[in-house]
């Protein structure tokens, strides 16, 4: 059996709504992932260097403030920067369709969670994501 | 369930039934007395069928304990309102929660919603103006203008307000962290437009504590930010005796996950909390308990709301003059401003948001409240447009003055449900204080941690329940619709950031710096001294020191809060 899945929610910027980053938190737990919690207030370069040394799979964004737009990109650039882009990098919040469409077609995320998505579709993309990349298949 | 019928007490003789009886009477004829010295709206209070509708309705018989659990509205234990004949009086305050973007364009929007007929301001702040940092600070980089307006110096408030008279409109100010920063901004504001502080009227919300527990922001340790809150509330008794210091909020409680007996026990342990530190401070609880206000959500589950008004008002009541020895009846009363429950709000079907909206802001109503927000349908998406905050204003203003529901006191007052489930909500707030006191209080609870994992155990049932089909929430778990309508998305400007950021260096290049020195070392001497800032802190304001700066002032004395994460 391979190892299992490890996953780092964090919260960036100043957002403090928590709610959202814990309930995912527990849901993945529950569905069988490791899980980190960042807790709150993190930069885009302390989300990555969290991963890194946590060995992450996935990094989970969760942002409400509006400032997706701009901390998003740079926590890309931070893993280009730290050649650590085997990290899928997902976000989930209130963010708004055509920002959902922007940040996937310009590469900055691979998925996006939006309100009232369940948490069963959540932890399917993710297994299915994590068990087809190379990356983890080397590490298991 | 038994303990619903309120039937006479088991033990009690006829002689007791009596004489509760007796006093029923006396009572009765002695708010009837009150009614009829009231002031009335200049409305038609009968049904749309011409018939008179009562201000209040009583039970010809009444239990023995209906005085002590119930009695009449303004009189003690105000189960059923803090007013004699409250809405006939005066409808609650149409208080919608604005701001965005600058100063500038913060204040054509509440011009905006003046001139629509709402009768109070409601300030939203950006996340920089509520951690404490300037628009030009590299935290700040994303945030600025984006939930909320950016202060950074009373320059900023100056623009806010301007045209808009402060002397007669009230103004709240969503602000915890720094609240005594901008409040200080806001009263040499007043000063400027020659507003005598006597007058203004007005909330800061400054409920630090459930900034903690639930909404995370904040700048310094729990200890010395209690110390900043105690500083306005006796500043406030001294010199602003018409302003609420304090809004003491279970609806961030509630918004992040909590059941309702938990925003009610939590939110009414955090107002005990401040009555203690007030007291330890040597104030006279009658000096400041009356300005005290709260702020609750409301959230869908319709009667469970409005039991908790009710038994938020009963326990305030009674821990007031038992517990406090509170002897001034206004310190008994528990005023409040309600909030329709955002996090109801779905992004599936967003216009149906407007139903919830309007279920929750009638369960407010229905429970007394004096004060009301009601959501936006868009909120769960961006902030509001300008269609989407005037539908919610629209309402309240249907809801007042459509309905009737403004005609009587608590008409849902002797409902079987509504007083069991009352009892039931009070009963465990009662064993929610007894586990914050074993815990050693409510500091201690934040620090360990207690209320934020009951929170966020509430919130994971909760949200399992909803994935588990067994809570249905229309649009999202039933009732799909396959093609979503786009609707209209509010843009905070790309551009507005990068201005704001110029305008408070400007500010920096222009003012006099060595005042700014100097009333900053002051205020930090105060700080070390444990003195009441406010003086210092309107003295740094008035010489343009920024928000930024008076902050980071009070962090070389008091340091910065960082919180243990609990999953």
């Amino acid at each position: 059996m391979s190892e299992k899945i490890r996953v780092l929610i964090a919260k960036v910027g100043m957002d403090g709504h928590d709610r959202g980053a814990k309930v995912i938190a527990r849901g993945l737990r529950d569905a069988g992932m490791e899980v980190i919690y960042s807790g709150l207030f993190q930069t885009p370069e302390s989300v990555v260097q969290m991963a890194i040394q946590e060995d992450a799979d996935v990094i989970g964004i969760s942002i409400l403030s509006g400032a997706h737009m701009t901390l998003l990109p740079l926590i890309r650039e931070e893993l280009r920067r730290q050649e650590a882009e085997d990290i899928v990098l997902v976000a989930g919040g209130t963010i708004p369709a055509e920002d959902v469409s922007a940040l996937k077609r310009e590469g900055v995320v691979e998925e996006v969670f939006t309100p009232g998505q369940s948490m069963e579709e959540m932890v399917r993309w993710i297994r299915q994501r994590v068990e087809a990349s190379p990356a983890s298949y080397a590490r298991g | 369930m038994a303990d619903a019928l309120h039937t006479d007490a088991p033990g009690r003789g006829p002689s007791e039934v009596e004489a509760a009886r007796q006093a029923f009477q006396e009572a009765l004829a002695r708010y009837r007395d009150v009614l009829a010295r009231s002031q009335e709206r200049d409305a038609l209070f009968t049904t749309i069928s011409g018939d008179p509708v009562e201000p209040l309705y009583v039970p010809d018989d009444p239990g023995p304990d209906y005085l002590e659990k119930l009695g009449f509205p303004g009189e003690y234990p105000y189960t059923r309102g803090i007013h004699p004949n409250l809405y006939r009086g005066r409808l609650w305050t149409m208080r919608q929660f604005a701001g965005f973007g600058t100063a500038a364009e913060t204040n054509a929007r509440f011009k905006y919603l003046l001139r629509n007929g709402q009768t109070g301001l409601s300030t939203a702040f950006d996340m920089p103006t509520l951690l404490g940092y300037d628009s030009d600070h590299p935290r700040s980089l994303g945030e600025v203008g984006r939930e909320g307006v950016a202060i950074d110096s009373l320059e900023d408030m100056e623009t806010l307000f301007d045209g808009i008279p402060l002397g007669e409109v009230s103004t709240s100010m969503t602000i915890n962290g720094p609240a005594a920063i901008l409040w200080a901004m806001y009263l040499v504001t007043a000063e400027k437009q020659g507003v005598p502080l006597e007058k203004l009227r007005g909330t800061i919300q400054n409920d630090i504590l459930k900034e903690y527990i639930a909404q995370k922001e904040w700048i310094f340790p729990p200890e010395p930010s209690v110390k900043l809150v105690v500083d306005t509330i006796e500043f406030g008794a001294e010199r602003v005796p018409q302003w609420n210091p304090v809004s003491i909020s279970g609806y961030h409680i509630r918004e992040a996950g909590s059941t309702a007996a938990q925003e009610l026990a939590f939110t009414l342990a955090d107002g005990f909390h401040y009555v203690e530190a007030c007291l330890a401070r040597g104030l006279d609880v009658d000096a400041f308990a009356s300005r005290l206000s709260f702020f609750f959500n409301a959230h869908m589950d319709f009667f469970e709301e409005i039991a908790k008004y009710r038994a938020a008002r009963r326990i305030w009541a009674r821990h007031m003059r038992k517990r406090y020895g509170a002897r001034d009846p206004r310190s008994w009363r528990l005023r409040f401003h309600t909030q329709t429950a955002g996090c109801s709000l779905t992004a599936q079907q967003p216009e149906v948001n407007l139903i919830r909206t309007a279920y929750e802001a009638l369960a407010a109503v229905l429970g007394g409240t004096q004060s009301l927000h009601t959501n936006s349908m868009d909120e769960v998406l961006c902030l509001p447009t300008e269609h989407a905050v005037t539908l919610a204003l629209r309402t309240q203003q249907v809801l007042a003055h459509e309905t009737g529901v403004a005609n009587s006191v608590d008409p849902l007052g002797g409902s079987y449900l509504v007083e069991a489930l009352t009892d039931r909500l009070e009963a465990e707030a009662e064993a929610y204080f007894a586990k914050i006191e074993e815990t050693g209080g409510v500091v201690a609870g934040i620090r360990d941690g207690f209320f934020q994992r009951e929170i966020a155990d509430a919130a994971y049932r909760y949200q399992q329940e909803v994935e588990q089909g067994r809570r249905l929430i229309v649009g999202v778990n039933a009732f799909q619709q396959e093609e979503e309508k786009p609707v209209e998305i509010f843009r905070i400007r790309p551009d507005l950031e990068r201005e704001q950021a110029e305008r408070v260096r400007r500010l920096r290049s222009r003012r006099d710096g060595e005042a700014v020195r100097r009333e900053l070392a002051r205020l930090r001497r105060a700080a070390e001294r444990d003195e009441n800032l406010m003086p210092y802190l309107m003295d740094a304001v008035r010489v343009y020191a920024t928000e930024g700066e008076i902050a980071d002032a009070l962090r070389e004395v008091y340091g910065e809060y960082r919180e243990a994460a609990v999953v």
